[in-house]
């Protein structure tokens, strides 16, 4: 293993975030808060509990989530993307490292990315209401799974597109839909029990109501589904990007 | 001296059909320049290409310093730099963070020292905190090759170093190269100005349509293909050729002051005595007489024409 490899790598996407902390850090707390006055104070004031939970406090784990997958995706495909863009991936291409320790890299660095992101999150909230949290050791089980899988995807992502276009393409026509309709602000038994069953084929809600679990003790689906899930989606973006690597699809000609 | 850069049968053809590599064969000695000439679309990058692992030769087998490209491909690029013709950089980073990203990419400990050895030599090291966004094209391409020695390689490929810059730092180029070759680092180096290659370079090699016509020793190569040019400078001018000049295809230079003649330094006989006396016959009388040796410019142009023609 090429170990400097993988930190020179992890250190120059870390310091991309670095040169961007003001609006790394600001945006996430400014949006946190907007959900907090719209759907906490507007809209929780009138529907107050959800399964015995405070509506405020229930909507948290939703809207780490929806940071953590959209940060993931968005800074894993830009970090790869971006050297494709500016032609610097040639050294990428003819360094002594292999697609483990690209990969390593770049996830490595994304996640850690939308684990802060979604950390900060979490300390907002906390502001706004009371945030038991049930099974810490779960909770972060599911925020690293999760930032990790949706990096791998991003990855993919970056290496697929083209165009800045193509890169925004797939965060905004499918990962927020699946989150907003994936019980990030609501439980899914207040739905029509035909929608409730039309959900289940959505994959987020396995992993927010995985992680929503772990921060109060109640889940929509079985705590295992949840972990199975994610770590099913994990593997297969692990088994795209070998592929990617072996074919060399899209990066080496 | 053994080869540090073999290329056995290497071919690379694109699922257009289009082959940019016709079984190049090429073997590089250790510590030596190789300049590749070649006009553009040739094959000069796409070789440096496939032995740097950007792109996967169709067949064929590259070994550096012995190591497989393929097969063994972290021995074999850790012994090798690049720099790039296209000058790619992330805009927004520093200069001393681009060239300590390339170390450690490299699987090299972070070296200071090192660095700013580099940086100095290549009169980086006062720019070292500058982003690489506000540094002009010239500083750029230095980075580029600052980032290329980062992590002491062996042999080096500098694909058009000096296009587009100013004379300061192409000569600043050449002195780094030299004290690359004496340090025993091998260089292919890819250039459009001849003159570089002329200057600096042990062995030119020229490529065409993705094969290599020659590899052939500088001073080998220009006394083999040379031409000799002689001018006669005449006392006044004529407005054109003596009729009984005609068989020696003379041409008329300085306003019709000179007569120019071209002959073969390894030909039976130079042609130059019958023509002085044939010039004296017709009655022109002479002011003065040169010679030159043809440049490398016009051999190379010469050897790709003749290649055309017989395409």
């Amino acid at each position: 293993m090429n170990w400097h490899g993988v930190l020179a790598i992890y250190r120059f996407e870390m310091a991309r975030f670095w040169r961007t902390l003001l609006q790394s850090f600001l945006s996430p707390v400014l949006s946190t808060s907007l959900y907090f006055v719209v759907f906490g104070s507007a809209i929780g004031s009138r529907i107050q509990e959800v399964e015995g939970i405070q509506y405020g406090a229930f909507i948290v784990p939703g809207l780490i989530m929806l940071s953590v997958m959209t940060q993931g995706i968005s800074n894993a495909s830009f970090g790869i993307y971006f050297p494709k863009f500016l032609g610097t991936i040639y050294e990428l291409l003819s360094a002594p490292v292999d697609h483990r320790e690209i990969v390593l890299g770049y996830v490595g660095a994304a996640a850690t990315k939308s684990m802060f992101i979604g950390v900060v999150i979490l300390a907002t909230a906390a502001l706004f209401v009371d945030l038991p949290v049930a099974h810490p050791g779960a909770m972060i089980l599911f925020m690293v799974l999760t930032s990790l899988s949706f990096a791998l995807m991003g990855f993919i992502i970056g290496i697929w597109a083209r165009s800045f276009e193509q890169l925004q393409l797939v965060p905004l026509l499918v990962v927020t839909p699946l989150v907003f309709l994936g019980g990030a602000f609501y439980s899914i038994s207040m739905l029509p029990p035909i929608w409730q069953s039309v959900t289940l084929f959505n994959p987020v809600v396995y992993l927010i109501s995985g992680f929503r679990w772990s921060f109060f003790g109640a889940a929509d689906v079985p705590v295992l589904f949840s972990l199975i899930a994610i770590s099913g989606f994990t593997v297969l973006c692990l088994a795209v990007i070998a592929w990617i690597f072996k074919s060399g699809w899209r990066i080496r000609s | 001296m053994p080869a540090i850069l073999s290329i056995r049968d290497v071919r690379k053809a694109y699922e257009n059909g289009f082959e940019a590599l016709k079984r190049v064969n090429l073997e590089i000695e250790q510590g030596e320049i190789l300049a590749l000439l070649g006009p553009n679309g040739a094959g000069k990058t796409t070789l440096i290409s496939t032995i740097c692992g950007i792109t996967l030769p169709t067949e064929g087998q590259i070994t550096v310093g012995g190591f497989d490209t393929q097969a063994d491909f972290r021995s074999a690029r850790n012994l090798i730099g690049l720099v790039p013709q296209e000058i790619n950089l992330e805009p927004f980073e520093t200069v001393l963070n681009t060239v300590r990203f390339s170390r450690g990419l490299f699987g090299k400990p972070r070296n200071d020292a090192l660095i700013e050895d580099i940086l100095k030599k290549l009169s980086l090291w006062d720019k070292r905190q500058a982003r690489i966004s506000e540094l002009s094209g010239g500083m750029k391409r230095r980075v580029l090759i600052a980032k290329a020695l980062s992590h002491e390689p062996k042999v080096l490929f500098l694909d058009e170093p000096t296009a587009g810059v100013d004379v300061e730092l192409r000569k600043d180029m050449w002195e780094v190269v030299a004290e690359l070759k004496a340090a025993g680092v091998t260089i292919i180096l890819t250039t459009h100005y001849i003159e570089e290659a002329e200057a600096i370079a042990d062995r030119i090699g020229v490529i065409r349509r993705g094969e290599i016509l020659l590899v052939e020793d500088k001073q080998t190569l220009m006394a083999q293909m040379g031409q000799k040019i002689l001018e006669v400078q005449l006392t006044g001018p004529v407005t054109e050729v003596p009729a009984s000049l005609a068989a020696y295809d003379l041409s008329l230079g300085d306003d019709g002051r000179s007569l120019v003649y071209s002959y073969d330094t390894q030909g039976e006989r130079t042609g130059i005595t019958a023509l002085l006396n044939a010039i004296a016959q017709a009655g022109l009388v002479l002011a003065d007489v040169q010679t030159r040796q043809s440049s490398l410019e016009e051999i190379f142009v010469g050897l790709v024409q003749e290649e055309e023609k017989v395409a």
